[in-house]
């Protein structure tokens, strides 16, 4: 019986771990080919993103224009490509400067402890309690609709995620022997933080960062969908969304192929973090 | 557990002094005069002097945070500058339009996602289970802001089966809900999955099956059951975050909510009503998670509180 148990068991990791492979295959793929998008996007986008040609306003897909055009006569084609640089810098930015706020915060937090771990918690708190991307929209609001502003609203509310994580991960890792060892033969805060701690925790981070990644770049098209980010003429996903949103009725091309984008971005860093999260839980 | 509930009531008051700080500061911190932002900068100079007066901007900085945290603390969030009705009537008309469609985005959720979880969870790894899941996926990857527009070309345009926007009738209500369920239905169909899984593991599962009892009452009786717990807390924690997702879904449907009365306020520049609005958000949902958080204690008895 229980050998049935143990072949049953061995068949689902088995599967499991074939499945957890083909989504990092699938994700990572999804987000190499964006990238190399972003990177030669003057090479492949076949007209320049900003171009008007205000006889063809709102024409639809044709061979000449794969994705039509929009309302200024816009190739959309080519606006997608450079919209991918806009997505993926914002995110990249964001996530790592969050991420570096966050490490540096959570490990002070979740190694020293006592008064500075309690006030963290308690911003942390605060921050948290502004749900989705309300303090984005609130920080945007005042500050203006810019590139810039869109990053630092954005990491103002990004950190918190990465500061817990790191403070939970250092918490449990501060009692284990072998930083209990380093301690006792005299090694400083910073030593134990810098060389034992953090090289432990830099999986969950992966993780963290990858979903992050799509989290933010949902986040950037969802303000300047709102108005409030990167601002036209500007090819960024969330605006031509917005821009599209008045035109639905005579020309839907404009809302389908940026919100397609944006979907297969966000798919692929979600695939390739459930990925990773899979092949390092220790649990199977 | 009555300690733990009084600790975490007692955490709640300084979130709700640190929120409405926040608030304060990104308004009253920013570069620049918000005087001038509001009313322009060509706005006649005695104009100017007569909004600064009215908020109080003429006081100096703590004078102006006490007295908008006492205010506040009472329920007096200061007049619109463009209505000049008080900021909390105009809020609170608008309030229940945001509650309705965030309860009908959970019932959708719900609805949608236990079944989908639990066959999920019984047939791991089958071709339902993959296939659900990427659904879910697919689901947590598509933005609100784009489902709600392709829900509109799809049921509103092409079929004309359901109206583009405004509030009134239960057909006005399916596409916001939907728009703003979808997420959220992603997000349970998962932890769904994942807590029967751990659920179905279980001793008391296979004790059930030993005993000879059907499948359907040990699935639902016994594996269910006890994995509702992480699944209400989700439900709890991920209703107040639709506060915020009702600020896109109310903009693209017109819906007469908080979150659309938020947008407004951006782009009219009326600094005293968003004040409000951010505030009144953030606060429900600090509010919805400490009654989950009470709950989630008061249902599961195996956890000990410090």
């Amino acid at each position: 019986m229980n050998r049935i148990y143990d072949l049953r068991f061995t068949i689902y990791d088995l599967k499991s771990i074939i499945i957890s492979k083909t989504r990092v295959f699938v994700g990572g793929s999804i987000i190499i080919f964006l990238l190399l998008t972003a990177i030669f996007a003057p090479l492949i986008a076949p007209y320049n993103p900003k171009e008007q040609n205000l006889y063809e306003g709102l024409n639809t897909p044709d061979y000449k224009h794969p994705l039509g055009q929009d309302r200024l006569g816009r190739d959309i084609l080519s606006r997608v490509i450079y919209g991918s640089r806009i997505s993926l810098l914002v995110g990249i930015l964001v996530v790592g400067i969050s991420s570096t706020i966050g490490v540096t915060i959570g490990s002070i937090s979740g190694y020293i402890g006592g008064k500075a771990d309690e006030i963290i918690m308690r911003c942390c708190d605060i921050v948290l309690a502004f749900p989705g991307i309300l303090l984005a929209i609130a920080i945007m609001s005042v500050l203006g609709p810019s590139l810039n502003n869109v990053i630092i609203a954005l990491c103002a509310m990004g950190w918190v995620s990465y500061t817990r994580l790191i403070r939970a991960q250092i918490l449990s890792l501060r009692e284990r022997e072998f930083v209990v060892a380093v301690d006792s033969l005299g090694g400083s805060s910073s030593r134990i933080i810098l060389r034992h701690l953090l090289p432990n925790v830099i999986s969950p981070l992966i993780v963290e960062a990858t979903f992050g990644m799509a989290g933010t770049i949902i986040a950037e098209a969802g303000l300047s969908f709102l108005g409030l980010g990167v601002q036209p003429p500007n090819p960024s996903w969330g605006s031509m969304l917005n821009e599209g949103r008045q035109f639905l009725l005579i020309a839907p091309h404009l809302t389908i192929f940026p919100g397609l984008a944006i979907m297969v971005t966000v798919l692929g860093f979600n695939f390739l973090g459930d990925g990773i999260r899979d092949l390092m839980d220790v649990k199977r | 557990m009555r300690n733990y509930i009084i600790k975490r009531i007692f955490l709640f008051f300084p979130v709700v002094i640190g929120v409405i700080t926040l608030v304060f500061l990104i308004i009253h911190l920013i570069p620049g005069d918000p005087v001038e932002l509001m009313l322009g900068e060509n706005a006649q100079i005695s104009d100017k002097e007569k909004l600064r007066t009215d908020l109080g901007l003429n006081k100096p900085i703590i004078d102006q945070y006490l007295a908008f945290m006492l205010n506040a603390l009472k329920g007096d969030l200061g007049r619109s500058i463009h209505s000049q009705k008080p900021v909390f009537t105009t809020i609170l008309e608008r309030f229940p339009a945001t509650l309705e469609l965030t309860l009908c985005a959970i019932l959708l959720a719900v609805i949608i996602s236990l079944p989908l979880g639990i066959i999920a969870a019984y047939r791991q790894y089958s071709i339902f289970d993959n296939g659900s899941m990427f659904l879910s996926l697919l689901g947590i990857s598509m933005p609100n802001f784009w489902l709600g527009p392709l829900l509109i070309i799809l049921f509103s345009i092409m079929l004309g089966w359901l109206p583009v926007a405004g509030r009134g009738s239960i057909s006005h209500i399916i596409l916001p809900s939907i728009t703003l369920g979808t997420a959220l239905s992603s997000i349970l169909s998962r932890m769904t999955r994942s807590s029967m899984i751990d659920s179905l593991k279980e001793e008391y599962v296979t004790t059930a099956r030993a005993k000879g009892l059907s499948e359907n009452i040990v699935v639902i009786k016994h594996a269910l059951s006890n994995a509702m717990i992480p699944i209400i807390t989700i439900v709890g924690l991920q209703s107040g975050a639709l506060l915020s997702g009702a600020i896109i879904t109310e903009t693209i449907f017109s819906w007469p909510g908080i979150g659309r009365l938020t947008i407004q306020a951006i782009n009219t520049r009326d600094y005293p009503l968003l004040q409000g609005c951010i505030l009144i958000i953030s606060l429900s949902y600090v509010v919805v998670n400490l009654i989950t958080d009470i709950l989630y204690a008061y249902f599961d008895p195996r956890i000990k509180y410090e």
